[in-house]
C-alpha cells in the first residue's frame, strides 16, 4: 500500500512535469507580444524592449521554463535591474503586471468562491442524482421511472448558461425572490452567501444531478439482477437494507470515480454559472485574464486546474481500495 | 448455539408435512407472450426428511424455490395456487409476512457461491445479519454465534475466518458459509438450489455431506435441487421429477430408481454414464424441452416421448395428463398404463424392475459422481 502510493505519487510528479512542460511552451506559442501587450496605449517601441527584458521575455524560452519552475520551488525576482524589482515568494507561478500581484495571490483571492460553488452544487447533484437514479431503478419500465428519466433528459440537455440566465431572470429581475448575488465569505455573512450561490448551486447541481441520475439507475439495476442481492433477499433483510446496503454499495465505484474527477474539474473553476452569477471565482478570473492575453494568469489557473485532476485520479485509485475489498493496491 | 427445539417447537404433528405446495403456478407476463415457468406442482416435504427436486434447464425447479420463499417479485410474475409452511398459507401473505419467515423458519441457498456472498463485506458480517435482523441480536452476539455457526460447517480457524472477505475463501469453503448463514436461525426448511454444481467434484461430497449432518442436527426438512440423479439416491427420501412446469413423477428415492414410470423419468435414467454396465453408448432424450412461452397440446412430453402409440386414441397429442397416484406414495403423470409403463421400463434398464433397485442402493458407484454420504438411516 505505501509503495504503490509512493510509485503512483512518482508517477503523478512525472505527470505534472510533463504537463508544466506542454501548458508552457504552448502558450509561448499563443499570438501575441506579452511585452507589448503590458505597456498600454501610450508605447514607445523603447518601453516595449524595456518591458520585455522586465518581464523576462528576451531571454531564450528554455531559459523562461527554467526561471518559471525554479520560481515555483524557490520564488523568483522580475526586473532585477529596475529600480523596484519585484520579489514573488515561492510557491511563485508568476507575475501578472497587467494587475500589478503575483499570480498565486490572485488565484488565492479567487479560489474560495469556486471551492463553495463546487463544494455546495456537488453535495447537491450527488445528493438529488443518487435519490433519483436509486427510485427510478426500483420502478423501473414504470412511468415514475420514464418521469425521472425524461426531466434529467432536459436537464442534461440544457445548456448551463441558458439554465442559468433563465434563473437569474426569472429569480432575481422578474420575480424578485432573491436579490442580486453579490458574494461575500459564508463567514462574514452566512445569510448572503447562500443567496448568492443557491443559483449557481442549482445550475451547476441540474446539469450534474441529470448525469449521476442515470449512472446511478444503471448502475442499481444492473447489480439488482446479482446473486448476492438474491441471497440478500433470502436472508429476509428489508428491502431498503438490501438495495442501500447491498446493491448501492456494489455499484458504487464507478459513480466515485465520476464524482472525483467531476469534483476535480470544478474547482478548476466554473466559468459560465461564475460569470452569469458575478461570482469572482476562478472561472472568471480565467475568462478576464484570456481577454486581456494575461498570460502568466492564465499558465497558472490552466495549471492548477490539471493539478487537481491528477491528484482526484489518485484520491479516486486509492478510494477504490476502500470500497472494494478486492482491490489489491500494488 | 441456541436450544431452538425447546424453545421452538415444530407446531406440526409428527408425520405431517412442515412445507407442502399445491398447484403452485407462475407466470411471467412478457412482451413475447406469458412465460409458463411453472404450472401446477404439487409436493410437500416433513422435517427431517429430503425432498429432491429433479428436471432439466428451464424445467421450473427453481422458479418453484423461488416462489416458496417469496422471492418471485409479485409485479413482474403472477403467482397462484398455495404454500404451507408450518400452518400457515404464503402465498396470500404480503411480501413484509413472508420477509419475517425468510432466513428465519425458511432459508435457501444457491448454485454458484462465488458470485452469492458479497464481494464487498466481510465473511462474518453477512452471517450475522440474519441473526441481527430476526432475532434482533445485538452485534457483539451476533458474531460470537457467526463464529460458532463457521465452526459447525466445518471452517478452520473460524475465530480468524469470520474477518475473511468472500474472495479470500475457496468454493467449497464459500457454500459453507452460505450454508452457515442459510442455518444461522436454525430454519424448519432449508432450499438448496444446486448446492453443489459450481463445485469441484471432491468437494461436492463433502458439501451434501455437511448438509446432511446439519439436517439431522437440526431436524430440518430440506429441498434439494438439482438435475444430477447422480447425488440424488444419495441424498433424497423423496424424488420429485419436473418438466416443463409441472411434476412428471413423484415417490420415495427407492421406488422412483427402482420402477421409474414415467418415460422423461425413465429417459433422465438412462442418460445417466454407468460404470457398472457396458454400453455402447448413452440413451440421450432425443429433443429439447418446449418453450416456456408455449407448451404443446396434451402431455407436455409427447413431442419428445417415444411411447405415444402406447395409448390409444392419440391422448398424448389431446389431453393433458393429470398427476395420479400409480401405487402407493408413487404418483405418474402419464397416460400409458401402468403395466405397460413397468415393462417398458424393464425393457430400457435392461433388467426386469426388482433388479434396478440395485441403482438405488448402490447409486453412488453407478454414478461413479459422488462418494457415499453419510446419512442417518
Amino acid at each position: 500500500m505505501a509503495a504503490y502510493i509512493f510509485r503512483r505519487f512518482l508517477l503523478m510528479l512525472t505527470l505534472l512535469f510533463m504537463l508544466s512542460v506542454i501548458v508552457f511552451f504552448l502558450f509561448q506559442m499563443l499570438p501575441g507580444d506579452p511585452a507589448r501587450l503590458s505597456c498600454g496605449k501610450a508605447c514607445t517601441p523603447e518601453i516595449v524592449e524595456l518591458n520585455r527584458k522586465r518581464l523576462g521575455y528576451d531571454k531564450p524560452v528554455i531559459e523562461q521554463y527554467r526561471l518559471f519552475v525554479s520560481g515555483i520551488f524557490f520564488g523568483r525576482t522580475f526586473s532585477e535591474d529596475s529600480p523596484q524589482p519585484i520579489k514573488c515568494e515561492a510557491p511563485c507561478l508568476g507575475y501578472s503586471f497587467d494587475r500589478r500581484e503575483e499570480v498565486m495571490s490572485l488565484i488565492a483571492r479567487a479560489a474560495p468562491a469556486t471551492f463553495w460553488l463546487a463544494v455546495g452544487a456537488f453535495i447537491m447533484w450527488l445528493t438529488v442524482g443518487i435519490s433519483l437514479g436509486i427510485y427510478a431503478a426500483l420502478r423501473r419500465g414504470r412511468w415514475q421511472d420514464r418521469l425521472t428519466l425524461g426531466i434529467s433528459l432536459v436537464g442534461y440537455s440544457m445548456p448551463s448558461f441558458f439554465i442559468g440566465l433563465m434563473l437569474y431572470y426569472f429569480v432575481v429581475i422578474q420575480y424578485k425572490l432573491l436579490p442580486k448575488p453579490e458574494y461575500v465569505s459564508p463567514f462574514d455573512d452566512p445569510l448572503q452567501f447562500v443567496q448568492a450561490m443557491f443559483l449557481p448551486w442549482i445550475v451547476l447541481a441540474v446539469l450534474y444531478a441529470a448525469f449521476y441520475m442515470r449512472l446511478t439507475r444503471n448502475q442499481v439495476l444492473e447489480v439488482l439482477n446479482d446473486d448476492y442481492v438474491r441471497t440478500a433477499r433470502a436472508k429476509g433483510l428489508p428491502e431498503r437494507t438490501v438495495v442501500v446496503k447491498h446493491a448501492l454499495r456494489a455499484g458504487l465505484t464507478p459513480i466515485v470515480t465520476s464524482a472525483g474527477l467531476d469534483l476535480a474539474g470544478l474547482l478548476g473553476g466554473a466559468i459560465i454559472s461564475e460569470n452569469i452569477f458575478n461570482l469572482p471565482g476562478l472561472g472568471s478570473l480565467a475568462v478576464n485574464s484570456i481577454v486581456e492575453s494575461d498570460l502568466p494568469v492564465i499558465t497558472g489557473i490552466t495549471m492548477l486546474t490539471a493539478s487537481l485532476i491528477i491528484v482526484a485520479n489518485l484520491v479516486v485509485d486509492l478510494l477504490y481500495a476502500v470500497i472494494d475489498p478486492r482491490v489489491r493496491l500494488t | 448455539m441456541r436450544q431452538p427445539d425447546s424453545l421452538r417447537v415444530d407446531q406440526r404433528p409428527e408425520g405431517e408435512p412442515y412445507l407442502s405446495v399445491s398447484n403452485l403456478v407462475v407466470r411471467f407476463p412478457s412482451e413475447d407472450g406469458v412465460v409458463n415457468a411453472v404450472e401446477g406442482v404439487n409436493f410437500s416435504v416433513t422435517r427431517g426428511k429430503t425432498l429432491a427436486v429433479v428436471g432439466e434447464s428451464g424445467s421450473g425447479k427453481s422458479v418453484t424455490a423461488l416462489a416458496i420463499m417469496g422471492l418471485v417479485n409479485r409485479k413482474s410474475a403472477k403467482v397462484t395456487g398455495e404454500v404451507w409452511l408450518d400452518g400457515e398459507e404464503l402465498i396470500e401473505k404480503p411480501d413484509a409476512a413472508i420477509r419475517k419467515l425468510r432466513g428465519n423458519k425458511m432459508a435457501m441457498i444457491f448454485q454458484d457461491p462465488m458470485s452469492s456472498l458479497h464481494p464487498f463485506y466481510r465473511v462474518g458480517a453477512q452471517l450475522s445479519e440474519a441473526a441481527r435482523i430476526h432475532r434482533k441480536l445485538s452485534k457483539k452476539a451476533a458474531r460470537d454465534e457467526a463464529i460458532e455457526m463457521l465452526n459447525r460447517v466445518g471452517i478452520p480457524a473460524p475465530r480468524r475466518r469470520v474477518d475473511d472477505y468472500p474472495h479470500q475463501l475457496s468454493g467449497g469453503m464459500r457454500q459453507r458459509v452460505m450454508i452457515a448463514m442459510a442455518l444461522i436461525n436454525s430454519p424448519a426448511l432449508l432450499i438448496a438450489d444446486e448446492p453443489t454444481t459450481a463445485l469441484d467434484v471432491t468437494v461436492q461430497a463433502q458439501i451434501l455431506d455437511l448438509i446432511g449432518q446439519l439436517q439431522t442436527e437440526f431436524n430440518t426438512a430440506v429441498i434439494v435441487i438439482t438435475h444430477d440423479l447422480g447425488i440424488v439416491a444419495d441424498i433424497a427420501d423423496d424424488v420429485a421429477v419436473m418438466y416443463a412446469g409441472r411434476v412428471v413423477e413423484d415417490a420415495p428415492t427407492t421406488k422412483l430408481y427402482a420402477s421409474p414410470e414415467m418415460p422423461y423419468t425413465l429417459g433422465l435414467l438412462a442418460s445417466i454414464p454407468r460404470m457398472d454396465r457396458e454400453t455402447d453408448r448413452l440413451d440421450p432424450i432425443r429433443g429439447n424441452p418446449p418453450s416456456p412461452l408455449k407448451h404443446p397440446d396434451g402431455c407436455v412430453f409427447h413431442p419428445r416421448c417415444k411411447y405415444t402409440d402406447r395409448v390409444p386414441n392419440r391422448a398424448c397429442f389431446t389431453v393433458r395428463p393429470e398427476l395420479l397416484e400409480s401405487e402407493k406414495d408413487h404418483f405418474v403423470r402419464c397416460h400409458i398404463e401402468p403395466e405397460e409403463r413397468r415393462r417398458i421400463a424393464a425393457s430400457v434398464l435392461g433388467t426386469g424392475a426388482g433388479g434396478n433397485a440395485a441403482i438405488a442402493t448402490a447409486g453412488t458407484d453407478g454414478t461413479g459422481a459422488v462418494a457415499p454420504v453419510g446419512r442417518p438411516a
